[in-house]
């Protein structure tokens, strides 16, 4: 079992990507952010170093660039014990309905972009025997709903990819877990008027993660409540569900 | 669920600390760096806003309010010489848990550490030390600022020197503030030594004062309720950074830096106004008296946090006062008189009873920014809760502090008039030419900016 190592943090400009980074350096591991925004991951990655003391370094990430990831795998000195990968962008429901090229990019970046990028990682960690794979997917991939079903159904898929990944390398001894998030409080989610008993803050998140990969979870809700909301809304049969507006 | 492109703004009743007054503004808040410089000309009318501990409207734009919660990375540190370098929102308490552990403290702290280093260098903020290290801005190297046209400038002692000092101590109100450089002092505990000289009326406490200026930390408890020959009774609380020496000699088996308390007790509702009326605090600051002189003139090692931050512990304590807010009252009267301003200040307060049941009493010296709040005397602070018939005695408590030459702290003020403003702040023309010069005027306003016609 990994206590401590190196992980990358696979969209570490976000708000959970930093306070993730900011957590797991505290615990002390060094950490590795990677990003599109060099300049804003250096932003964190100096605060964190500063901060814990940590080794924090920084690599030029864009999830749409698939044919790349092989070679951004190579590049990393050392390769990762622990790779979480926080990608997501909720993106604009109502642009995506009508705009195919917009929607395509919702989906690639919720779903194609980081299955695919952690199915590289699975091969390193099999060969290699040890590593662990968390995956921040979304309650919104475990219904669609119509007020988010294409960032929905893009999570939906990647739960389903990380679902798979721990059922294959359960048997390599490699911890494969999927992160729930609910609401949290972002720069993505600014603006909306959330719930406060159902929004979780970055740190929330973030030490859930750890705490989960610490204790092997499978599947880890942020805020428990969530499992008993999506535990009810997956029960509603269908011909009440679709007419309800959730 | 939409979501909403950056910049995401929102309407909101927004108060100081003090919750009095609420005013409605447009909130807004921006990611990074370079959505500051390329959204702000799209603005006007707005001011920045850290953790909103100033009291009264000092962090509410006339239209905008522009939240800097996301500007909070530390940037760089240099424990050689304890330069510390960190954007403007970052919290005073993150600095804190961060730094004092490896040694470091910093060089001015406020009576919140739930302040941001933006704020505090907008505020000029002073602590318990004024009297001998000056106030934040004193300490402060460098910073950057966005200006109203999204360029950012440097501003030091020597370079656009006119557009640092209006800064320090500028209420927000010349630019918003990027990155602040400044140095943390070396410390060997967390642990101060804590030395209390009781004072039996107003001149023992302005004695007790006067004659320890060479203690680094020192603040004086007046007991408001306390009249005629214990008029101005108080309790001097003198303090030092405590060696490692000190430490072990008595208490060997305590931490070297102990970490505050991460719970915190919280006023669950607005408190019914009855509960703080004057029979109940007469017992209590009787109590609290006795109590401190009985303990006086001995040393007493105290942590950092509950000795210069006692109300933090208890969250949301301007929740105390009532649904209507309070005011907390700061003036600052010249050396030579303050003595006769106070005792006739204190002489009101303690006849109403009920208007304030404890004041604060602090040497301050000369400071550096054309707005800054301290010069070469005493300042003296109480809390009043918003009730009918407040605006009247803080109309006669104004006049007092305007006969005697002071002036009113703007990150408390939610009251004075224009006038008053005026007549306190001799350098306010020297300000408004460098807000003329950078085109600040009508783009970069607060509430209180207008309220002051600054």
């Amino acid at each position: 079992m990994i206590t401590t190592g190196t992980v990358l943090v696979v969209g570490g400009t976000s708000d959970i990507g930093r306070a993730t980074a900011l957590r797991y350096a505290q615990a002390g591991w060094a950490v590795q952010l990677a990003a599109r925004n060099l300049l804003e991951a250096q932003r964190n990655a100096d605060d964190i170093a500063i901060r814990t003391g940590a080794k924090v370094s920084v690599h030029y990430l864009d999830v749409l660039e698939t044919q790349r990831f092989d070679e951004f795998t190579d590049s990393l000195s050392p390769a990762p014990d622990t790779v979480i990968c926080l990608i997501g962008d909720l993106g604009d429901q109502y642009r995506a309905q009508s705009d195919p090229e917009y929607a395509t990019n919702v989906l690639r970046t919720n779903f194609e972009g980081p299955a695919l990028l952690l199915d590289i990682f699975a091969e390193r960690f099999e060969a290699r025997g040890s590593g662990s794979i968390i995956g921040v997917s979304s309650v919104a991939g475990d219904r669609g709903r119509a007020s988010n079903y294409i960032y929905g159904s893009a999570k939906a898929g990647l739960s389903a990819s990380l679902s798979g990944l721990r059922n294959r390398l359960a048997k390599a001894g490699i911890h494969v877990m999927t992160v729930k998030p609910g609401f949290v409080e972002t720069k993505m989610t600014v603006g909306l008027k959330l719930p406060t008993l159902l929004t979780a803050k970055p740190d929330q998140v973030a030490r859930a993660i750890l705490s989960g990969q610490a204790s092997h979870r499978n599947t880890v809700y942020v805020k428990p409540i969530w499992l008993v909301i999506m535990l009810i809304i997956n029960l509603l049969p269908e011909s009440i569900f679709k007419r309800l507006s959730i | 669920m939409v979501a909403i492109s950056s910049p995401n703004n929102n309407t909101m009743k927004l108060s100081g600390w003090g919750r009095y007054p609420r005013s409605f503004s447009d909130v807004v808040v921006f990611n990074t760096l370079q959505d500051f410089s390329r959204n702000l000309p799209k603005f006007g009318g707005y001011v920045a806003r850290g953790n909103g501990r100033a009291y009264g409207d000092a962090a509410v734009g006339r239209t905008t309010t522009v939240l800097t919660e996301r500007l909070n990375r530390v940037r760089s540190f240099d424990p050689e010489s304890g330069r510390l370098i960190v954007e403007s929102g970052v919290l005073l308490a993150d600095i804190l848990a961060t730094f004092v552990p490896r040694g470091f403290f910093p060089p001015v702290v406020p009576g919140t550490k739930f302040v941001t280093v933006g704020g505090m260098l907008a505020a000029d903020v002073h602590g318990k030390n004024h009297h001998k290290h000056g106030g934040f801005g004193d300490h402060v190297e460098w910073f950057t600022l966005f200006l109203p046209a999204g360029t950012v400038v440097r501003c030091s002692r020597t370079e656009n020197s006119d557009i640092f000092f209006a800064t320090i101590g500028g209420m927000g109100l010349t630019g918003i503030i990027s990155e602040v450089s400044f140095r943390l002092i070396p410390i060997e505990t967390g642990w101060i030594t804590q030395r209390t000289v009781a004072a039996t009326d107003l001149d023992a406490t302005f004695a007790a004062l006067d004659t320890n200026t060479s203690a680094t930390y020192s603040v004086a408890w007046i007991d408001c309720l306390a009249k005629g020959s214990s008029l101005g009774r108080g309790l001097v609380y003198l303090g030092e950074h405590a060696t490692q020496q000190d430490l072990s000699a008595s208490k060997p088996s305590a931490t070297q830096f102990v970490s505050p308390k991460e719970g915190r007790a919280t006023i669950p509702c607005d408190l019914p106004s009855w509960i703080l009326n004057s029979a109940s605090v007469r017992i209590f600051n009787e109590l609290y008296y006795r109590s401190n002189v009985a303990k006086a003139d001995r040393l007493l090692l105290v942590p950092y946090d509950g000795y210069f931050f006692p109300l933090d512990g208890l969250q949301n304590w301007n929740k105390i006062y009532g649904h209507r807010g309070f005011v907390q009252y700061q003036c600052v009267i010249p050396r030579q008189t303050a003595k006769t301003a106070f005792s006739e200040m204190l002489t009101i307060i303690s006849r109403r009873g009920n208007a304030s049941f404890l004041a604060v009493l602090k040497q301050l010296r000369e400071s550096a920014g054309y707005l800054s709040f301290p010069l070469d005397g005493y300042t003296l602070t109480m809390d009043f809760a918003v009730v009918n018939g407040l605006a009247p005695l803080v109309q006669r408590l104004d006049f007092i502090v305007l006969k005697y030459g002071g002036r009113l702290y703007l990150a408390k003020d939610s009251m004075q008039s224009a006038s008053t403003f005026r007549a306190g702040y001799p350098q306010l023309s020297k300000f408004r030419e460098v807000r003329q010069h950078i085109e600040a005027p009508r783009i970069i306003d607060s509430q209180l900016s207008e309220r002051l016609r600054i």
